[in-house]
């Protein structure tokens, strides 16, 4: 039989407020444990949770990037259970009525270009941790991110592969850098997901039984987690088994997904609006301001660096991923605006291989985009050629200077001028008498060898173009 | 010195007739004299006269406020910096607060003293003060007889006046109910006029501090100092504050005052029916006029208020887990049992049935049929005064039922006991401000309580209203010494 593939994704993602959703603590990573809890946190008798309007904010700015309704009336909800990291026995979140109702985002797979729904984005808060390690036995807790505000984005269930919702949750997780509400980090934390995935047969119209993967983060594990539990589902049911709904937990080091709890065992979380605080209501001012704040938002730029740049759509693609990514190549742009194309290809070729080989980031990237800038520029106006220039990019790299202060103490400059070229020309051609003969004869291949003994004894800074010019002149005379 | 008014402590502060470190010293004697009562859980003479020496020098100053070197007592439910706040739980019995409720801040502010932390029901769920943990307070007008509750250790230490006033809490009669049977006058806020925060929470929604003194213009001092926006609770109006002993004196001329129906059937007991129509007649003496309304819903108030009530505790009281402060279990094997036996050990029998009754009605498949009706119920109640205060100013009834019943009376039957809060819970319901405050003595010498009920954040038309009745009548001076 035929099988599809339906997967719907739960994102949490961290918002990048500098304190917690309802209490003043700061909510920076990595601090010494439980000195970033303050009482509210700790959730002492008496305590009360004060709305962060700047998580309201972030959501709403979310919001409107998707194209999403914004309830300018929603409720804070009281979700009951008992964990240890959950300091006052229930979270903080929206059941009914959350910030964020329906929009989309639409994604790219190979090309082909899908719209996936999202359901709805509501903002709680997030729970501490429980440290397993390094208690003999016991557990620790740390409530420094107790209370950090997050985005629950619920997607439809509308994607249809793996590869589909690693597009999504890639779409989601550049859009949330771009409206620079979220670190994206999804080593610390701050980017989530958990996988709704079922299966059922091709033309059928009925939901199979979902199970919900949790501990999935990163983009490769989401895949291969995905992948997993399709084949695993695919195998129950193909052997006349059934599967059961429930919450499975990836290992990544055994590439398989295994029960957590069952449906059966499900908390019955007692939801109910939170009475301490009132509900909230955005006015349109509050919401118009925002809209005027957003920045242009991946797709549209996309679209305007293919137009306006003249790049193909991969390539635009790969600038516009992230922000500061676009951000770079623009300013890039900005120094050299007659060579898009040429600086696009340095971006994605030569940077971004840097970048990858030394696993740093754009912003931290050594070679800025002002010397990137003057590099190509250095290549458009002859000084030096393309081959000269991955030279000088290295050192640059290396952190050598910018180009020109390079060039100079390198003596890279390329020999543009005829008088010095032609000496080189008439030696090489003296001493290579068969070859010319042979060129002469009708071999014309051989100008490549010529271009090469030339380019060999001027070190490679003979300007090329000329020394075919030069060459054809010569030898076709 | 025990039977002045707070104006007149001020005055004798001003006056050098006393410092407060020598009345501070007064009230603590007179705590120590009276330990039977056991109004007071906690009390730290030290702290309390630093803090009377430290009003002292305020005071020699010049730089005084009404408060200044008053001494009060403040129920164990608000958190007090460094003095344990145990909210008369065991859950608690070593809880010591890092910080201020903001009432407490406040009294702080304004120079007053902390004479201690008094007595209540555990969690302040109940109405006689016998779930205590630290044990049942005597009503000092008979000490058989419960002080009412929850706030009746606040209640208690005023009646024996070993406070000049004191602070309570009020979720379904907390205030008022005790208020009545120690012959005080109590207040009730109007819901979000204090600050809630450092007020170990019961139900948020229906949650208020309010004063427990001996006449109203005590009342409208302790008010003073307690209202206002907090912008550490979300839920506190920002409304202007007034001066809430401006219109005490104001004329009841033309008062239109409510009588609701429904307070006055034949179920009222006799007794009370005829010591509060008497007041009422006080009333129409100067001036005032008596209205008939209804509040048709109100018979539905004490169902309502035992869903949501609960409902609310059910979840403010899952922090007490034994995981970060409080009380925990000694042996246990694992987390769950840890959390079944710190809860199931360190839990009254009243908190856990209110525990599980609010647990359940939030639960899936009972959440519309409890919770959700209960809502809908809250809303007729409210809308039910709204109407009536087209028609009157200020709405009068009973505070409660009958006057102060004996220990171990109620005890066994929860239903009666919900049952002593059933003129005070619509109030709570409503968020509006209500007062209790002494109207007569019952056959076997007992206060009784008359219920005022003001619209939403008119308090200063209560305090007018109860003052100028204390102005005719000296039910509010009576002490159980001098009755």
């Amino acid at each position: 039989m035929e099988w599809e593939t339906v997967i719907g994704l739960e994102i949490h993602t961290q918002l990048k407020t500098r304190s917690k959703i309802f209490s003043g603590a700061a909510t920076a990573y990595g601090a010494e444990a439980n000195t970033q809890a303050c009482a509210v946190d700790l959730a002492l008798p008496g305590v009360l949770p004060v709305m962060n309007r700047d998580a309201a904010r972030m959501a709403v700015k979310f919001g409107l990037a998707i194209g999403a309704r914004i309830n300018q009336i929603s409720i804070f909800d009281r979700k009951n259970y008992f964990y240890p990291d959950l300091p006052k026995g229930y979270q903080i979140s929206q059941l009914e009525l959350p910030i964020v109702g329906k929009g989309s985002i639409t994604i790219d797979v190979n090309g082909k270009k899908k719209v996936i729904g999202v359901t709805r984005a509501h903002l709680e808060e997030d729970a501490g941790k429980s440290l397993h390690e390094d208690f003999h036995g016991m557990t620790g807790i740390d409530l420094n991110r107790a209370g950090t505000p997050l985005i629950e984005i619920v997607s439809e269930p509308d994607m249809r592969s793996a590869a589909e919702a690693v597009a999504y949750l890639k779409s989601i997780h550049s859009l949330v850098r771009y409206l620079d509400i979220c670190d994206g980090n999804m080593q610390e934390g701050s980017f989530r997901c958990d996988a709704n995935v079922s299966v059922r047969p091709k033309d059928q119209e009925e939901f199979g039984t979902r199970a919900e993967l949790k501990n999935i983060n990163s983009f490769r594990f989401v895949e291969k987690a995905i992948e997993i539990e399709v084949e695993r589902q695919i195998d129950i049911l193909e052997s006349g088994g059934r599967v059961v709904q429930e919450t499975r937990l990836y290992d990544s080091e055994k590439n398989q997904t295994r029960s957590m709890r069952s449906k059966e065992e499900a908390n019955d979380y007692r939801y109910f609006p939170d009475p301490d605080l009132p509900q909230m209501v955005l006015e349109d001012s509050f919401i118009e301001e925002i809209r005027a704040e957003l920045p242009e938002l991946p797709g549209a730029r996309c679209e305007r660096f293919i137009t306006e740049y003249g790049l193909s759509d991969y390539d635009a693609q790969a600038l516009t991923a992230s922000r500061d990514l676009a951000d770079y190549y623009e300013q890039a742009v900005a120094i050299l605006p007659t060579q898009p194309k040429l600086i696009s290809n340095w971006v994605n070729g030569e940077l971004a291989a840097g970048l990858n080989r030394d696993n740093t980031s754009i912003t931290e990237s050594p070679v800025t985009a002002a010397m990137l800038g003057q590099l190509v520029t250095r290549i458009d106006d002859n000084t030096i050629s393309g081959k000269i220039a991955k030279e000088v990019f290295e050192a640059i790299w290396n952190g050598e200077g910018n180009a020109d202060e390079i060039i100079e103490k390198r003596g890279l400059k390329q020999i543009s001028d005829d008088s010095a070229i032609e000496p080189v020309i008439d030696e090489i051609l003296a001493n290579n008498t068969n070859q010319v003969e042979q060129y002469k004869a009708g071999n014309t291949k051989l100008l490549g060898f010529f271009v090469g003994q030339v380019m060999k004894a001027t070190q490679g800074k003979a300007n090329p173009k000329q020394v075919n010019q030069l060459l054809s002149k010569k030898l076709d005379k | 010195m025990h039977n002045k008014s707070l104006r007149e402590l001020a005055q004798g502060l001003g006056n050098n007739d006393f410092s407060s470190v020598e009345l501070t010293q007064y009230f603590l004697d007179r705590i120590e004299a009276n330990k039977d009562i056991n109004a007071f859980i906690t009390v730290d003479r030290d702290t309390s006269l630093q803090q009377a020496a430290e009003a002292d020098k305020l005071l020699a100053a010049g730089n005084s406020g009404v408060l200044t070197g008053i001494p009060l007592a403040h129920k164990d439910i608000f958190c007090t910096d460094g003095l344990r706040t145990s909210c008369g739980s065991q859950m608690l019995d070593n809880f010591i607060a890092p910080y201020n409720a903001t009432v407490i801040q406040k009294f702080r502010q304004a120079g007053s003293v902390t004479l201690g932390k008094t007595n209540m029901d555990e969690f302040a769920m109940g109405s006689s003060n016998e779930t205590s943990f630290y044990g049942s307070v005597l009503n000092p007008w008979d000490k058989d007889r419960v002080p009412g509750g929850s706030s009746g250790g606040s209640a208690a230490a005023v009646a024996a006046q070993l406070a000049p006033a004191a602070t309570g809490t009020d979720t379904g009669g907390s205030i008022r109910q005790p208020a009545s049977f120690c012959g005080l006058t109590g207040l009730k806020p109007s819901y979000g006029r204090v600050s809630r925060y450092g007020m170990i929470a019961f139900a948020s929604s229906l949650d208020q501090a309010g004063p427990m003194t001996r006449s109203a213009e005590d009342a409208a001092i302790m008010l003073q100092t307690m209202s206002g926006f907090d912008e550490r609770d979300s839920t506190s109006m920002d409304v202007p504050v007034p001066d809430y002993s401006a219109d005490l004196e104001k004329d009841l001329q033309g008062l239109k005052i409510g009588m609701p129906i429904e307070f006055f059937n034949t179920d009222l007991d006799s007794e009370i029916a005829s010591i509060t129509i008497g007041a009422l007649r006080e009333y129409e003496k100067m001036g005032a006029e008596l209205v008939e309304i209804s509040l048709p819903n109100s018979h539905l108030s004490v169902p309502c208020y035992y869903v949501l009530a609960p409902a609310e505790a059910s979840s403010n009281l899952s922090r007490f887990d034994g995981v970060r402060y409080g009380y925990r279990t000694a042996e246990f094997e694992d987390l769950l049992d840890m959390y079944k036996k710190t809860r199931a050990e360190g839990f009254g029998e009243e908190v856990k049935r209110r525990i599980m009754i609010g647990t359940y009605a939030l639960s899936a498949g009972y959440y519309d049929a409890y919770y959700l009706k209960a809502q809908k119920i809250r809303r007729l109640i409210s809308d039910d005064f709204t109407r009536a205060f087209d028609q009157c100013d200020v709405i009068a009834g009973p505070t409660a039922p009958g006057t102060a019943f004996r220990f171990g009376e109620k005890t066994d039957d929860p239903v009666a006991m919900y049952l002593n809060d059933i003129y005070t819970i619509s109030v709570n319901l409503a968020g509006l401000p209500g007062m209790s405050l002494p109207a007569g003595m019952d056959s076997q010498n007992l206060p009784v309580g008359l219920q005022l009920i003001g619209q939403y954040f008119d308090e200063s038309k209560l305090l007018n209203v109860a003052h100028r009745y204390q102005q005719v009548t000296d039910w509010h001076l009576r002490s159980p010494e001098n009755s």
